[in-house]
């Protein structure tokens, strides 16, 4: 399967290709310093009962991001 | 991730005064959350802090002392934060104790069993501080994951002393504490390999240094604040102001944004 889809949308359970971020300031900063740069692949854990937000492991740690977040993290599977 | 600077309104100056007064050599501990810092805190002072998320006041909270080879030395845990670049109040906290009470000696904590993602906090203390150890943690734990680290080459990738602990069962805290003995005397002296940026944002900094120097001199590094303020980092400029002469910096963000 292939495409280019936004973290947040990624299913549970599965992995994703960090691509690119698409946010600039604090934010881009922000999740870079979390370890999400561009060729990490990351995990998708769980969500939270409200579906919001949602747990990864990205590069051994786990790390809940909120969907404004995780929607400006664009990704290939 | 924590409380940000706005929802707070602390500010992290009053925070470390206190431990400027004293003359024994400070050590500061720095690293991502759950590396084990307050582990190794304990370890080292024999004290049994329990360190809670109180964002602003970790550093206040937990300072303790100990005495190696008949000499005391003050350690500050730092909040756990995996950057320097100040989005919370914890990061705030971190980067102006490394930053502005100059810490005679930084430990790097970091989480063995995921290393790349512990790194990056490493080399943005460096482009601070060249003083500054890296203290491989939790090793045990790598170990028995079957993680095998070339501490050698590692310290010699990046210029500076690294020393593998296991901070829970007392592994390598005295090597640390003769390694950060030797830095303070000065037996050692680290060379941070630093990133180098392409070209272009190199010219920058060239250029931006040579206008921080006259105003800063060699107390903070011209390097760093270049950086940051290339990348327009508002706070640091008001954390500068604070410190130091308010007109003057106010002048060179002036110069710079322009």
């Amino acid at each position: 399967m292939k495409g280019s889809i936004t973290l947040d949308t990624v299913p549970s359970n599965t992995f994703a290709l960090i691509t690119s971020i698409n946010a600039d300031g604090p934010t881009r900063r922000r999740l870079l310093d979390l370890g999400l740069v561009p060729g990490t692949r990351v995990e998708v854990l769980q969500r939270s009962p409200m579906g919001d937000p949602v747990a990864y492991n990205i590069r051994g740690a786990v790390i809940a991001l909120r969907k404004e977040e995780s929607s400006q993290v664009q990704t290939s599977r | 991730m924590g409380l940000t600077y706005q929802s707070t309104g602390i500010t992290s100056r009053e925070n470390f005064n206190i431990t400027c007064i004293s003359n024994e050599p400070v050590i500061a501990l720095a690293g991502n959350p759950n590396t084990g810092k307050s582990t190794l805190f304990n370890a080292l002072t024999g004290l049994r802090q329990h360190t809670g998320n109180w964002p602003g006041k970790t550093v206040l909270q937990s300072k303790g002392t100990y005495i190696y080879n008949t000499r005391k030395y003050l350690v500050v845990d730092l909040p756990g934060t995996y950057s320097l670049l100040a989005n919370s109040v914890e990061e705030e906290v971190a980067r102006d104790f490394i930053c502005f009470a100059k810490p005679e000696v930084t430990i790097v904590v970091v989480d063995s069993t995921c290393m790349e993602r512990n790194l990056n906090m490493v080399l943005q203390v460096m482009e601070i501080t060249s003083n500054v150890i890296v203290c491989l943690n939790l090793i045990d734990e790598a170990r028995r994951k079957k993680i095998q680290i070339d501490t050698e080459k590692l310290s010699r990738t990046l210029g500076i002393p690294v020393i593998p602990t296991a901070a829970r069962n007392k592994e390598g805290i005295e090597e640390l504490m003769n390694t950060t003995n030797k830095l303070i005397s000065g037996q050692i002296k680290p060379r941070p390999n630093l990133v180098k940026y392409d070209k272009k944002l190199e010219d920058a900094i060239l250029h931006l240094e040579s206008k921080i120097k006259p105003l800063l001199g060699d107390e903070l590094s011209t390097r760093w604040i270049a950086l940051r303020l290339l990348d327009r980092d508002t706070k640091l400029i008001s954390a500068l102001e604070d410190f130091y002469d308010k007109h003057k910096i106010l002048e060179m963000s002036k110069e710079v944004m322009a």
